[in-house]
């Protein structure tokens, strides 16, 4: 009876090693694995930008986080610590408060005392840490970028993942706290920029000390370790010291935008907007201090002006209203309208900025006659205005691939029709043939049909990205020119008008012949674009003035005789464009030619410099 | 007609038990070199204190083996008393380890009364059997005697307090008495009793850690960071080690720390994880063979007093087996109780030995011609 106990006792054991040895195996062999395998990520490194002349635009640096175990730190220690990182006498009270407030287990976890300490912080901590027992130093890699404000929109920011990216993004496998492009390249360039997280798997045992070069377990085996692949570096077309001369330029405007492109390929060498937010600002956390400045700055510093905002391009457009009249062959350059400085019709009367007299088509352009468009918009038509400008890609996406992009916006028939209800009126096709009405353009969008104008009709697409490299140097993939299209238009046609755009700066009488330089010819076109003046009530008296001023734009390329750069530049409620923009682009286009364009000099330069060599005293 | 010892050998050894015995304490003095070896630590010696121990067990047990038992009849209650003093002695002049009173140092060996008590209630109980083999059916007066002799030992060992031990002392004592023919009545009563006492122990007498391993046991969601960690940690050794294990020496489980007391309470996980379930299963079926032929030789044993002992001995190994590996594989809670000649030990490892001897000494004498 015993014995049957015992046996039947003992079956009952072996059944349960049956069970738990090979039925219910799996999982157990689960988690003696889990027990003793440990996976530690190896972060990557992002991708460097650079622009086009190898300078460094955005790059990373160790950023130095001072962590506290609240259960190992001494009560003696602390003051030191407060001392080495230099904390002031209220964040030294917080940070105490908060030591203290850790109970139970939360003395053992530790807590950041201080992100981002500077060098001598470290290495004060550094030289200290026999005294300081409970506190640990953690190198994180941070986004830095050395131009700051610099092309800010274009480059763009990083910050932490959201809980929403983390769902949207699942299968990109981001960790929470980990940083992602949001906006600017960094935003549309984030998958290659970023690179791959590589692991490692250690084993250690129950206090979590690592066992190196063990291998009890199957599992590890050769695959023990993923190396990560660091983020493809960027070399942008991007010229910062061009750039730098924007800025210098634009030091007395509070806000506007400029763009700089090759006409020969596309290249983006500038694309400007201010005011910016120092990018460094955004990217280690933004502080609501510093938040409230930008929800309050009345510039509104966040919108990219180059491409996100659209604007009245007003007589910059003229070039393609002229060139559509030409296309279609209603337009005989040679005959003249009489200007009177107004131009009636039905009750309504369209004014000019001057009595021109007896225009043609070329004075009209070097001139800015609005009567003589007013006059040839009557002949021309809407439709034919509006098809020309897609052609050259107004009121279309640019393609630029950063940010988010406003199409601008060029009015046509059938959308007045759908939108003034009753009869088309007449007017609306005058205000779109000097640019007005609904007519609206990005900066992008004009320097890109600027330099269509320059090249003999090739409308590229804006190239922001020359090629991307290996974190070795090594080229990975470059962009060639993209053409967008090829515009059907006369080369007779477009010479006529480009020798229009270069005598408003060369000819005595033209907008901008204040704006001439010695260095380089400049063609272009000024523009005074018309602000709605709707006050509304309770604006400060000064913010309405400077708000109801016209946007002044200069649009053209240079040199005027063989185009190498069209450039488009917007002071927002700067007034005349030909007193305000066109100066800003003279003071670039000199710079550029004289200092910062690479290669030989052009001709004009040289002669200059050898005038200059002469006459020592005229500068 | 006393025949030679070289003849007794030769005709009469127990083989089988020997040899079971024997590959039984070599493979667990194998399990012991690894599971005291973990590689985060250095190399234990307790694997070699371990032999001596079986050594200095394996003479004692040769004498213990060679002489008849019959003659141990008239030590027993002598022994039994002498343990008595040496578990009160454990309260005035014992050694506390961790808050427990369970040792007494003897030079550098510490010496466990409790676990001798096994051995010499066994005796003395086997003794008071065989006087009262008169007794038809035990009644509620005829259990007075032995119940004094288990519950005074068993009070003083709860007190240490060592609640593995004293169920062992408890249940192969209570497993001898069984051989009686006892009354229907006594036994409900015996079993109330039993029933009272324990709700005054658990209410009264247990600690708290004792009451959170109880209670952990029986709970539906284990707390395994806390009470459970140990139960729950043994089990991952046991179920991963599956069916041919981990080889030794690369049990995880036990090279990195996660099996708490491998040397003691649980060097069984340590063997099923890097033997699997072949390992485990050659395992249990030599202490099932042990019991079994316990229980043979208590059923071909000359005298009352032989039959008790075998008995007693087989008890011994099935209770502490069953205890020990129902712990390890969480079937049951978490007590103390040691592994025979698995766990590390030199009093269980001389209490088994000496019993193992006393079973061999039945069992060469069984025969009568």
């Amino acid at each position: 009876m015993m014995g049957a106990v015992a046996t039947l006792t003992i079956l009952a054991l072996m059944g349960r090693f049956v069970w738990l040895q090979v039925i219910d195996s799996a999982r157990w062999v689960r988690m003696a694995e889990d027990n003793v395998l440990r996976q530690i990520d190896l972060p990557s490194t992002r991708g460097i930008l650079r622009d086009t002349h190898g300078r460094v635009v955005a790059t990373n640096r160790p950023c130095y986080n001072v962590y506290v175990t609240p259960g190992f730190l001494r009560e003696e220690a602390f003051p030191r610590l407060a001392e080495y990182l230099g904390l002031g006498r209220d964040e030294r009270d917080r940070l105490e408060a908060r030591l203290r407030g850790a109970d139970g287990p939360r003395r053992f976890q530790q807590l950041l005392a201080r992100a981002d300490i500077d060098r001598e912080a470290l290495a004060l901590i550094e030289t200290h840490r026999a005294e300081l027992p409970g506190v640990s130093v953690i190198a994180l890699p941070v986004r830095q970028y050395p131009f700051g404000e610099l092309a800010a929109h274009a480059i763009g920011f990083l910050n932490e993942v959201s809980a929403e990216d983390l769902r949207a993004y699942a299968a990109r496998d981001y960790r929470p706290g980990e940083r992602i492009g949001r906006s600017g390249l960094e935003q549309a360039w984030e998958s290659i920029l970023r690179g791959r997280r590589g692991w490692v798997r250690l084993e250690h045992d129950v206090r979590g000390v690592v066992l190196s070069n063990r291998e009890s377990i199957q599992a590890l085996g050769p695959d023990r370790r993923q190396e990560p692949v660091p983020g493809r570096d960027l070399v942008l077309s991007l010229d910062m010291e061009l750039m730098r001369s924007i800025d210098r330029a634009f030091r007395p405007y509070p806000a506007g935008a400029a763009a700089v492109v090759d006409v020969r390929t596309g290249r983006v060498l500038a694309l400007y907007s201010k005011p910016a937010i120092n990018p460094n600002l955004l990217t280690t956390g933004i502080s609501p201090a510093l938040a409230r400045e930008i929800e309050e700055n009345p510039y509104r510093p966040n919108i990219d002006r180059s491409i996100y905002e659209s604007y009245f391009p007003g007589s910059t457009f003229k070039p393609f209203t002229a060139l559509a009249g030409l296309t279609a062959g209603l337009v005989d350059p040679r005959s003249l309208v009489t200007c009177t400085g107004r131009h009636e019709l039905g009750h309504r009367v369209f004014r000019c900025t001057h009595v021109h007299g007896p225009t043609d088509l070329h004075r009209s352009l070097v001139e800015s006659c609005n009567v003589y468009f007013y006059t040839l918009a009557e002949t021309v038509t809407m439709d034919r205005i509006a098809q020309l400008a897609f052609d050259f890609g107004l009121g279309r996406h640019t393609g630029v691939g950063i940010n988010q992009e406003t199409p601008g916006f060029i009015p046509t028939r059938a959308w007045y029709a759908q939108h003034y209800p009753g009869q088309f009126r007449i007017g609306f096709t005058l205000n779109t043939a000097i640019g007005q009405g609904n007519t609206r353009v990005t900066v992008l969008q004009l320097a890109m049909a600027y330099a269509a104008l320059a090249n003999g009709g090739t409308l590229y697409v804006p190239r922001l990205v020359e090629r991307v490299e290996g974190p070795d140097g090594a080229e990975i993939q470059r962009f060639p020119p993209t053409v967008r299209r090829q515009v059907s238009v006369s080369a007779q046609h477009l010479a006529m008008i480009n020798r229009a755009l270069g005598e408003v700066i060369s000819n005595p009488m033209g907008t901008a012949h204040a704006s001439a330089i010695a260095e380089v010819d400049l063609a272009g076109k000024t523009g005074t674009a018309q602000v709605s003046r709707i006050v509304r009530s309770g604006e400060d008296g000064r913010r309405t003035w400077y708000s109801q001023r016209d946007h002044a734009w200069f649009a053209g390329f240079a040199p005027a005789s063989n185009p190498e750069v069209a450039y488009v530049v917007l002071v927002e409620h700067g007034g005349s464009g030909g007193h305000e923009a066109a100066p800003v682009v003279a003071q670039v286009m000199r710079d550029w030619f004289v200092r910062i364009r690479p290669g030989p000099a052009i001709p004009s330069v040289t002669a200059a410099r050898a005038r200059d060599a002469r006459n020592p005293q005229r500068r | 007609m006393a025949r030679s010892l070289q003849h007794r050998l030769r005709d009469e050894f127990d083989w089988p038990l020997f040899l079971a015995v024997v590959t039984l304490a070599t493979l667990g003095v194998v399990n012991l070199y690894s599971a005291t070896s973990a590689h985060t630590g250095a190399l234990s010696e307790l694997y070699l204190q371990q032999i001596y121990w079986l050594a200095l067990g394996a003479g004692a047990a040769t004498i213990v083996a060679a002489v008849d038992y019959r003659v141990y009849e008239r030590f027993a209650y002598g022994a039994y008393v002498a343990t008595l003093v040496a578990l009160v002695l454990v309260f005035l002049v014992g050694k506390s380890i961790r808050g427990t009173h369970r040792w007494i140092q003897l030079g550098s060996f510490l010496f466990q009364p409790s676990e001798f008590m096994k051995l010499t209630l066994m005796l003395a109980l086997a003794r008071y059997l065989h006087q009262e083999a008169h007794v038809e059916r035990w009644t509620l007066r005829d259990l007075v005697v032995p119940g004094a002799l288990i519950v005074v030992p068993l009070g003083l060992i709860m007190a240490q307090p060592d609640l593995g031990t004293a169920l062992i002392v408890g249940l192969v004592a209570t497993s001898l008495l069984v051989l009686q023919r006892i009354e229907g009545s006594t036994l409900l009563s015996v079993l109330g009793g039993g029933g009272v006492t324990s709700v005054l122990l658990w209410v009264y007498g247990l600690k708290q850690y004792q009451k959170d391993r109880l209670t952990t046991f029986l709970a539906e969601d284990k707390d395994l960071r806390g009470a459970g960690w140990q139960a729950h940690q043994s089990m991952v050794a046991i179920g991963s080690g599956g069916l041919t294990g981990q080889g030794f020496l690369r049990g995880t489980q036990n090279q990195h720390r996660f099996l708490p007391d491998t040397h003691t309470d649980f060097p069984f996980p340590v063997w099923a994880q890097e033997q699997g379930l072949l390992g485990t299963l050659f395992i249990l079926a030599l202490y099932l063979f042990v019991i079994l032929w316990g229980l043979r030789i208590a059923s071909q044993a000359k005298d009352r007093f032989g039959a008790a002992l075998a008995v007693g001995v087989s008890a011994l190994f099935f209770w502490q087996v069953l205890f020990n590996v129902g712990m390890v594989t969480g079937s049951l809670p978490v007590v103390g109780v040691t592994l025979p000649l698995f766990s590390y030990g030199g009093s269980s490892v001389l209490t088994i030995l000496l019993s193992v001897g006393l079973l061999m000494s039945v069992s060469m004498r069984r025969q009568s011609f």
